[in-house]
C-alpha cells in the first residue's frame, strides 16, 4: 500500500496531525508511517473506521530501543570492571524509544500500513498513548513494551508487568541493560563466563 | 507453669457483617494445573461457581528469546525459535526464514517450497489431532482419544526424525530454502501415512463428534462473537470458528500455496464445539494439499546457492514476515542495522494474543468450563512467555 496518498487523506481528515513517512531501504519495502502522540487515538480510529481503509486488525505492537547513535552498543562491549555511571546518565536522557503497530485489514484483505510513535527520550519522558481502546488487541502487547522497555502507555486500562515479576525494576530490552550479578555462575570455557565469574568473586 | 491463652474477645466472634451470599471465592488456578498444559496461571474470582473475574499470568516461562536473538547470528536463532511452540518447530522455522527472507530479498527455489508445504501441513496436522486430543482430556475423557491422536502424531514425528533428525526440535528450514533434502524412501512412507490419515479421522469423528457428553459441554461454551474476535486480534483456527474467513495461506499466498486447491473451512457460532470441528475439517483440507504437494514435487535445488551462510549480513532496514501456523498468525519482526546480528528480533505469538479474550469468553460460565475453554484456545506456554 502506497503511504504518499494515505499520508494527505490524513492530514485532511485529522487536522494538525503531523506525519511523515520512514522509508525502509531493505528489500522488504515496508515503508512505515511516524504519527504524533498527540493525535495517534484520532489517526488510529480514522484507520480503522474509514470504509474504504478498515484497518481493523492490528497484528503486531512491538518496541523498539534506540539509544543516542554514538552509545549503542556500547554498554554490551564495554569491559564490566569500567565504571559505567556516568555513561548510563548520558544514555537515558538522549536517543528515544519507538513503538510500532502492524496493521491490516481483515474485511479488505489489505495490509500491512506501519504506523511508530516516538518517546521524547529514554528517561522520564517516556509516555505515548495507548491503542488498546481502539484495538483490544494491543492490551498485552502494550503491557509487553511497558515491561520490556519501559514505555508508559496514558489510558491503558491495566498497565502493569506482564512477563517479569511485580517488584522487578528494570527493563530487560533496552539496549544499555546489563544483567544484575545475582546468581552464581558456572565457570565454562566461555571467555564471557570466565570474565563474569571472576568480577562476580571479586565483590 | 504454662498457662492457656485467653480468650478472644466477643467482639470478633460475632458472625461476619457481611452476607454470605455475595461473598466471592479466590481461586489461584495453576502454575501447576493439568488444563493450563504448562506454567500457566488465572486467578479466577467466583460467586458460587460462576466466574465474575479472570486474570490471566504469564511469565514463567520467560527467558527473553527476543533478547538472546539479539546477541545471536541471524542463523543462530534458528534453533532458539524451535522452543517457542514446541509442537510446531517448523512452522516456527518458516515464519523466521520468511521474515529474513523478505528482509534480504532471498528467493527459494521450487523443490524447497514444496518441502517446506510439506512438512508445515504435517505438523498442522500433528498439532490439531493433538488439541483435539487434548480438549477431550480436559473434559474428562482420560486417555482414548488422546491416545489415538498421539498414535496418529507417532507416524509423523517418525517421518520428521528420519528428515532432520529430531522428533520435535527440527530446525529444518534454512535462509532460501531448507536444511536437508529427502532421505531414500521418506517420500513414499510419508504417502502411506497421509492415505491413511483420512481414515482415522473417519474413526476420531465416529467416535467423537456426535458424542452426548462432548455436545452438552462445549456447545455454546465460550462464544467469541465475530467482532470481538477480529478487534482483539484473535487468528487461526479460533478466528475461524467465529465466522471470519482470513486464513493467511489464502490472504498472503505466502511461498506457493496460491497453487493448492483447497477451501477454509468456517464456524457459524463461534464456540468451542466449533473451535474444535474446525481443526478436524482443517485436517482434512491439509490432507488434500499434502497430497497435491506430494504429488507435484520437483526435482532441483534445496538451497538458494547465492545465500551465504557465514557472515550473513541483511541489508539496513526492517521487515515483518507472517504465516498461518497452526496456532494462528506467527510473525516475525526483524530490524536489521547491517551487522551479522539483528538489531531488533520480535516475535508475534499467536498463543498469547489469543489469550486477550479469554476473560471475555469465561465470564458468567462455571469454573469447570474455563478448562475446556482454555483447552479450545491451543496454547503452548514456550511461545506465549518466550
Amino acid at each position: 500500500m502506497t503511504l504518499e496518498p494515505l499520508k494527505l487523506e490524513l492530514e485532511e481528515k485529522v487536522p494538525g496531525c503531523g506525519l511523515e513517512i520512514i522509508s525502509n531501504p531493505s528489500p522488504s519495502a515496508q515503508h512505515s508511517l511516524l504519527i504524533d502522540p498527540e493525535h495517534a487515538v484520532a489517526v488510529a480510529m480514522y484507520l480503522r473506521d474509514a470504509a474504504h481503509l478498515r484497518f481493523d486488525y492490528c497484528s503486531n505492537v512491538t518496541g523498539i530501543d534506540w539509544p543516542a547513535p554514538n552509545d549503542a552498543g556500547k554498554a554490551k562491549l564495554k569491559d564490566m570492571e569500567e565504571d559505567l555511571e556516568q555513561d548510563e546518565a548520558d544514555c537515558a536522557t538522549a536517543g528515544y524509544l519507538e513503538v510500532v503497530y502492524h496493521l491490516y485489514s481483515m474485511e479488505k484483505k489489505h495490509g500491512p500500513v506501519i504506523l511508530r510513535m516516538r518517546t521524547c527520550d529514554r528517561g522520564l519522558r517516556v509516555h505515548l498513548p495507548s491503542l488498546v481502546s481502539v484495538w483490544r488487541s494491543a492490551d498485552f502487547q502494550e503491557r509487553e513494551i511497558f515491561d520490556l522497555f519501559g514505555v508508559i502507555f496514558d489510558g491503558h486500562p491495566d498497565l502493569r508487568r506482564i512477563l517479569m515479576w511485580d517488584e522487578y525494576t528494570d527493563h530487560p530490552m533496552r539496549r544499555d541493560y546489563v544483567e544484575p550479578d545475582d546468581y552464581e555462575y558456572e565457570p565454562t570455557a566461555h571467555d564471557e563466563v570466565l570474565r563474569k565469574t571472576m568480577n562476580h568473586y571479586a565483590k | 507453669m504454662t498457662t492457656l491463652a485467653e480468650a478472644p474477645p466477643k467482639s470478633t466472634l460475632s458472625p461476619s457483617a457481611s452476607n454470605g451470599d455475595t461473598q466471592l471465592l479466590e481461586v489461584s488456578m495453576g502454575p501447576q494445573h493439568p488444563s493450563t498444559h504448562g506454567v500457566f496461571r488465572m486467578d479466577v474470582s467466583l460467586d458460587g461457581e460462576t466466574v465474575v473475574k479472570l486474570k490471566p499470568i504469564f511469565g514463567y516461562l520467560h527467558r527473553n528469546h527476543e533478547k538472546i536473538a539479539e546477541n545471536e547470528t541471524y542463523l543462530g536463532s534458528m534453533p532458539y525459535t524451535d522452543r517457542l511452540d514446541y509442537f510446531c518447530s517448523i512452522t516456527n522455522n518458516w515464519a523466521y526464514a520468511l521474515s529474513v527472507e523478505t528482509l534480504a530479498g532471498i528467493v527459494v527455489p521450487e523443490r524447497a517450497e514444496y518441502l517446506r508445504v510439506i512438512t508445515a501441513e504435517l505438523t498442522r496436522l500433528q498439532n490439531h489431532t493433538c488439541l483435539a486430543g487434548f480438549l477431550m482430556q480436559d473434559m474428562g475423557a482420560s486417555g482414548t482419544p488422546l491416545m489415538y491422536a498421539f498414535r496418529e502424531r507417532e507416524k509423523i514425528l517418525d517421518l520428521f526424525e528420519s528428515l532432520t533428525g529430531a522428533r520435535m526440535m527440527c530446525n529444518y528450514m534454512r535462509f532460501g530454502g531448507c536444511r536437508v533434502d529427502l532421505p531414500a524412501g521418506w517420500l513414499e512412507q510419508a504417502k502411506t501415512v497421509v492415505a491413511a490419515f483420512p481414515k482415522f479421522l473417519d474413526e476420531f469423528e465416529a467416535l467423537l463428534n456426535g458424542n452426548e457428553i462432548l455436545m452438552a459441554r462445549t456447545q455454546g461454551v465460550g462464544v467469541l462473537s465475530k467482532e470481538l474476535a477480529i478487534n482483539a486480534g484473535v487468528t487461526g483456527p479460533m478466528l475461524r470458528a467465529s465466522g471470519v474467513n482470513y486464513d493467511l495461506r489464502k490472504v498472503d499466498k505466502y511461498g506457493i500455496y496460491d497453487r493448492f486447491q483447497f477451501r477454509i473451512p468456517l464456524g457459524d457460532h463461534g464456540d468451542v464445539y466449533d473451535r474444535y470441528m474446525i481443526r478436524v475439517l482443517e485436517m482434512r483440507e491439509s490432507v488434500k494439499i499434502l497430497e497435491q504437494a506430494m504429488r507435484d514435487l520437483p526435482e532441483g535445488l534445496i538451497q538458494d546457492p547465492k545465500t551465504k551462510v557465514r557472515n550473513f549480513k541483511p541489508k539496513p532496514g526492517e521487515a515483518y514476515g507472517r504465516i498461518e501456523s497452526p496456532k494462528g498468525e506467527l510473525g516475525f519482526y526483524l530490524v536489521s542495522d547491517g551487522t551479522p546480528r539483528p538489531y531488533r528480533f520480535r516475535v508475534r505469538p499467536p498463543s498469547l494474543i489469543n489469550l486477550t479474550i479469554l476473560e471475555d469468553m469465561c465470564l458468567g460460565r462455571n469454573v469447570a468450563d474455563v478448562v475446556i475453554i482454555l483447552g479450545s484456545v491451543d496454547i503452548v506456554m514456550g511461545e506465549v512467555d518466550r
